[in-house]
């Protein structure tokens, strides 16, 4: 098994700060809103070099998506920027009608996504939106892994002609991937190979996976784990070739179990090859506020509880 | 183009309008009828267009031309016989509006590459933000033309419209020229009554807009000579408002003043009342 190993921790959102960065001296096309979390977006470096290609938006997330819709008629490809929260579920309208059925070329960059935002609560917690940006028709779903991998996905969608949603986080979490990766989307990103088990795996929970994969390892169980940071497409190839190894999967994701990746590999799984398949998830509920780490732990989102899922869909395997 | 020729082409388009809406039984003529004059004279007389050998060249970005943004979107029988008549497709296609695997689709669209369209629109509040958007592109562009935008009154009521309207001002996006169509109507019944907007003009200036009034929304003149008022004051650093007063279902006897034909589609009876109110000037579809 491929050991994966850090030097250092850092936030998802400062990678995606990192790839404005680049983005802003790469392409002229570029174009940032945000609406009044310049910070939390770590936007800085991006509109000190390019003010004149950055619009704030003030507290007025609905407006933000319509002005980045009519952006795109000019040919610029806006990215427009907020908290998980606002960039879904409060312009879900907005979102279907001027950019998923107009087919516009805008990035919805969130940060802040799911528990791990921590002490702010439930209002802000959004575990839903997965569900809800992969259910409008032509949207492209992202959810990478750490720091490096959403640096490369951020650079990676402004070559993409089409409507994304990436979401990223607000936490400092291992950074094990790359530096220098080449981002695909939607071609999942083999982390480990096993025979025992497949762990399908997204954003924060890769990490927790790979955890988990040196646990069971202990224990003799020899598990593969795939970081699925495309929700949509979604790579069906790679998921089907991992269960016809492994019979049995576990999805794991800081989401809702209800519309998430656990329900996107169900239906590839029912359709093509039936296994028994266990989630790791939000089970339908909101959260609450709490540390992060005391938050995926009551919630059930830790290396601990994909170790036992693992275990239960094996026990399931005929 | 000369007012009697404008007033030609809206007659056709008001024919146009009654005769797609009972073709499929269902749309909205009262606000269609309401907004042709302003239609009318913006693609005709006002707007300029990307053209070749006389007819217009789609293309997405609108790049040296001027645009408009259709926000009250379920008034698209004026739009989609506007746009046919200035030569963006065959008007035989009115034919098909609302009907199964049609370009006109019931509220406009993007989606089936419709030629002038560069946005959907229907569910409403939304147009006023995607025109800031495309006119901030113009200006990131150093692309001098203008956009304009078309609004309900009704419309009015929803939130993104304020959002929208405090982020013009303050982004001194000065060219844009947004326009209301105030014809007092919404589908529950007059505006005054279902909700109130009290003093529209007041608000968009408190909220650093320039305001201009159209009193007499459906006469051609007052409506081009609005325009040239509008364009006139562009590039002061403030959006510009029209206040286009209008009459929900002009022209067609019946349908006037009142909210009950915001969405219902003649019979045949009526159908027939209502064409020999309108001259067909330039051919019927």
């Amino acid at each position: 098994m491929k050991k994966y190993t850090f030097t250092e921790k850092k936030d998802t959102r400062s990678g995606f700060g990192a790839g404005m960065h680049v983005l802003g001296q790469q392409n002229p096309n570029v174009v940032a809103l945000c609406a009044d979390l310049v910070g939390s977006l770590k936007l800085e470096p991006f509109i000190k070099e390019n003010p004149d290609r950055f619009v704030q938006c003030g507290i007025s997330e609905a407006n933000m998506i319509g002005v980045s819709a009519g952006l795109t008629i000019g040919g610029k490809i806006p990215f427009a920027t907020t908290f998980a929260n606002f960039a879904t579920g409060r312009v879900y309208d907005q979102i279907r009608q001027s950019v998923a059925y107009s087919n516009k070329n805008v990035k919805i960059c969130a940060s802040h996504a799911g528990l791990t935002l921590g002490e702010d609560g439930a209002t802000h917690q959004i575990l839903e939106d997965l569900g809800m940006m992969k259910m409008l028709p032509g949207m492209t779903v992202i959810n990478p892994c750490d720091y490096n991998q959403t640096k490369a996905a951020t650079i990676a969608i402004a070559d993409y002609e089409g409507p994304v949603y990436l979401r990223f986080g607000r936490p400092v979490i291992p950074v094990f991937t790359d530096a220098d990766q080449k981002f695909e989307i939607g071609k999942a990103w083999m982390v480990n190979e096993g025979t025992d088990v497949s762990i399908f795996a997204t954003g924060h929970m890769v990490w927790e996976a790979i955890q988990a994969g040196e646990q069971l390892e202990a224990e003799g169980i020899n598990a593969e784990i795939i970081n699925i940071h495309t929700i949509k497409p979604l790579d069906e190839e790679a998921i089907l070739k991992s269960v016809e190894k492994t019979g049995c999967a576990v999805t794991a994701e800081e989401h809702n179990r209800l519309g998430g990746l656990g329900d996107s590999v169900a239906q590839v799984l029912v359709k093509n090859k039936l296994v028994p398949q266990e989630y790791v998830a939000v089970n339908d509920s909101f959260g609450e506020s709490g540390t992060p780490a005391q938050l995926m732990e009551k919630y059930g989102l830790t290396a601990k509880d994909i170790v036992a899922a693992a275990k239960r869909a094996i026990a399931r395997k005929q | 183009m000369e007012i009697e020729k404008l007033e030609k082409v809206a007659s056709q388009v008001r024919r146009d309008i009654v005769r797609m809406v009972h073709g499929c039984q269902s749309g909205h003529p009262g606000g269609s009828l309401g907004c042709t004059e302003i239609l009318v004279a913006l693609y005709f007389e006002q707007m300029k267009l990307k053209e070749e050998n006389g007819k217009p060249v789609f293309d997405m970005n609108g790049e040296g031309e001027d645009l408009f943004f259709l926000s009250n979107g379920h008034i698209s029988p004026v739009w989609y016989s506007v746009l046919a008549h200035r030569g963006y497709f065959e008007k035989s296609e009115l034919a098909t509006f609302r009907k199964l695997d049609s370009r006109l689709q019931g509220h406009p669209t993007t989606h089936e590459h419709l030629e002038g369209i560069r946005i959907a629109s229907g569910s409403l509040g939304q147009g006023m933000s995607a025109a800031i958007g495309s006119a901030l592109a113009k200006k990131l562009n150093k692309d001098d033309r203008s956009v304009f935008v078309l609004m309900g009154d009704g419309e009015q009521q929803e939130g993104q419209v304020w959002e929208a309207a405090m982020f013009a001002p303050h982004h001194e996006v000065d060219n844009l020229i947004a326009i209301i169509d105030l014809n007092g109507q919404q589908i529950d019944g007059p505006t005054l009554k279902v909700m109130n907007n009290r003093d529209l003009g007041k608000k968009y200036e408190a909220f650093g807009w320039e305001v201009i009034s159209i009193e007499e929304g459906n006469d051609m003149a007052a409506v081009v000579k609005g325009l040239y008022e509008a364009k006139s004051r562009l590039g002061h650093g403030r959006p510009i408002m029209i206040l286009l007063h209008t009459g929900m279902g002009f022209g067609v006897d019946y349908m006037m003043g009142t909210h009950k034909w915001h969405g219902t589609a003649p019979n045949d009876d009526q159908l027939a009342v209502a064409l020999a109110q309108l001259e067909e000037t330039l051919g019927d579809y």
